[in-house]
């Protein structure tokens, strides 16, 4: 078996079992999985594609603001009156009651995932970050 | 079907994606200034997955079309059945994919938008490419130059990313939030890594072929940064989430892989240029032009690249246009110059007498818009930055109405870029029609 054979085949092989690791460790196990409401939040905010114009902790698109923590920082209530509101860019929405209360559900699990922006992290000397997590 | 009838469809599909992804960027960016810009017809949503999934396909199709005619040219390809095939699928699947958009069908993850269903006959496409190139170089694989391991690791690799982005219909992942957004991001990284192999070989190719004496593709130094390349593939996904709260190893990992990509395809062009023959200078003049533009934006996104991917810098950036910034600057300065360099090397087989001149006129006014381009997106990330960070309550859309002159700046040097990609891709198509009614 060649060098070159070789190193592709050790390299594979630590890629399986980091892949592993991956997906079977990334999310701290304090986490809760989504709620029945939460998860159908995710179902509408997925057919919309709400992620062209929001993110969440930074990733999406730029042209709305981002919405980690939305639910803390705004309420509900004004979640609720922005989803029909059609203001600006926003595209008119025509969500009932119920997919309201589920968006909402949605964003009040992805707030108690952690902070973002976290104005609070703090910065060691070799560049890294120390952030936050939320409720540990 | 003449055995390069496919590759060439491939190649004119490609432009007019770009020519797609143009068009729709250049309506987008007027969202950001008149928001209600046909926004009861066309809302953002719908704009952004038509412009990224132009510009996706633009990459992907011009690349796959240029690494099946180098098979056939090489004399790889015995049954000329895969390429037709694979076009078809893919033209049908695109056809589909806009259909949705346009109806406001979505329902996928960020970047892969439409109906999940839809990545089957994706999948199947890639496996047609994969197995043409598993097949083609089954014999003395571990002899043959580097662009070969690039092209078929890359095409194994789309088909496996392409696979995990989706594991987020299973109910383990889909219940799980911040594990779904690690395994998106993981997945979305190493997709832009595969296509990157499958864009690189490209370039390694085309090098190889111009200067055969340099050595490029077959020495130590490029299997070196080959494995280089595969191991950021692999694992140099993860800046994209260092300030998400999940294990920390992941983020001390990514970090230690760090972005050394742009330092790969740098170090094999600068070799190759000092090794340049003057009469193949002649011979090849708008591929290399186009190449040694390569060279240069590799150096700028090098730069940019490596200092957003300190944390401490990522910090600050991350959220921002200057995120935009790196991927234009890269898919642009990087992946479209190589691709364009290879369908000009294939034009001046195709047609001997093809003259290049309208072509070249368009670089220089490529070069200053995307310069301008990718200043303004900075100036539109530092701001935002600023914004985020400060300690002042200014609601988003105050904000956002502040930077209308830095937006208006950005439609004004996107459509200069825009006019620049028209002028260098027009020749181009209208060359590439002419030589697929010859066949």
């Amino acid at each position: 078996m060649s060098k070159k054979f070789t190193i592709l085949l050790l390299l594979i092989l630590f890629f399986g079992v980091y892949n592993y690791w991956i997906y079977t460790q990334s999310q701290p196990t304090t986490k809760p999985a989504l709620s029945k409401a939460a998860f159908e939040g995710q179902q509408l905010w997925i057919k919309n594609n709400c992620n062209a114009c929001h993110q969440f902790y930074g990733l999406g698109g730029y042209l709305g603001p981002d919405l980690t923590n939305v639910y803390s920082n705004k309420g509900e209530d004004f979640i609720k009156a922005m989803l029909n509101s059609g203001i600006n860019t926003m595209p008119k929405f025509e969500f009932n009651e119920i997919e309201k209360n589920n968006i909402v559900a949605y964003l009040k699990e992805i707030d108690n995932t952690g902070f973002y922006p976290d104005k609070k992290a703090t910065f060691q000397k070799n560049g890294w970050v120390i952030i936050n997590y939320k409720n540990e | 079907m003449n055995k390069n009838k496919a590759p060439l469809l491939f190649l004119i599909t490609g432009i007019t994606a770009l020519l797609i992804a143009i068009t729709f960027g250049v309506i987008a960016t007027i969202q950001y200034i008149k928001f209600d810009f046909i926004k009861s017809v066309l809302p953002f949503n719908r704009i952004r997955p038509m412009h990224v999934t132009g510009a996706l396909s633009w990459i992907l199709l011009t690349a796959i079309g240029g690494i099946y005619y180098y098979l056939n040219k090489e004399g790889y390809i015995k049954k000329h059945i895969a390429a037709p095939l694979h076009f078809i699928i893919f033209f049908l699947t695109g056809l589909a994919i806009y259909t949705c958009y346009s109806l406001g069908i979505l329902g996928g993850k960020e970047y892969l938008e439409f109906p999940p269903v839809l990545i089957i006959p994706i999948l199947i496409g890639w496996a047609i490419f994969a197995t043409t190139l598993i097949s083609a170089f089954r014999k003395g694989f571990t002899k043959k130059p580097v662009y070969y391991w690039m092209w078929t690791t890359g095409a194994i690799f789309m088909i496996y990313h392409l696979s995990e982005a989706y594991l987020w219909l299973t109910p383990y992942f889909k219940e799980k939030f911040l594990a779904n957004t690690v395994l998106q991001w993981k997945a979305g990284g190493s997709f832009v890594g595969s296509w990157n192999m499958l864009v690189y070989g490209t370039a390694t190719y085309l090098m190889a072929k111009i200067s055969p004496e340099s050595g490029v593709g077959t020495d130590k130094k490029s299997f070196f940064f080959y494995f280089l390349g595969l191991t950021n593939l692999m694992f140099g996904w993860a800046h994209h989430v260092y300030i998400v709260p999940i294990a920390p190893w992941i983020r001390y990992f990514a970090y230690l892989i760090s972005m050394t990509e742009w330092i790969l395809l740098f170090n094999i062009i600068y070799t190759w240029k000092k090794s340049l023959a003057f009469n193949k200078t002649i011979e090849n003049k708008t591929v290399i032009r186009f190449l040694s533009l390569t060279d240069k934006w590799v150096l700028i996104n090098l730069f940019v690249a490596l200092l957003i991917s300190i944390p401490f810098i990522n910090y600050y950036t991350h959220g921002t246009h200057v995120t935009v910034a790196h991927s234009m600057g890269t898919t642009i300065g990087i992946n479209t110059t190589i691709l364009l360099a290879s369908v000009s090397y294939i034009i001046q087989n195709e047609i001997s007498a093809f003259n290049f001149k309208p072509v070249l006129k368009g670089v220089s006014l490529l070069n200053i818009s995307l310069i301008l381009f990718l200043i303004t997106l900075l100036i539109a990330g530092a701001s935002r930055s600023a914004w985020m960070y400060s300690l002042n309550s200014e609601v988003f859309a105050s904000m956002q109405y502040k930077l209308q002159g830095v937006y208006i700046a950005l439609l004004i040097f996107g459509s200069m870029l825009a006019t620049s990609i028209l002028i260098i891709t027009i020749p181009l198509l209208n060359s590439l029609i002419k030589a697929f009614r010859r066949k």
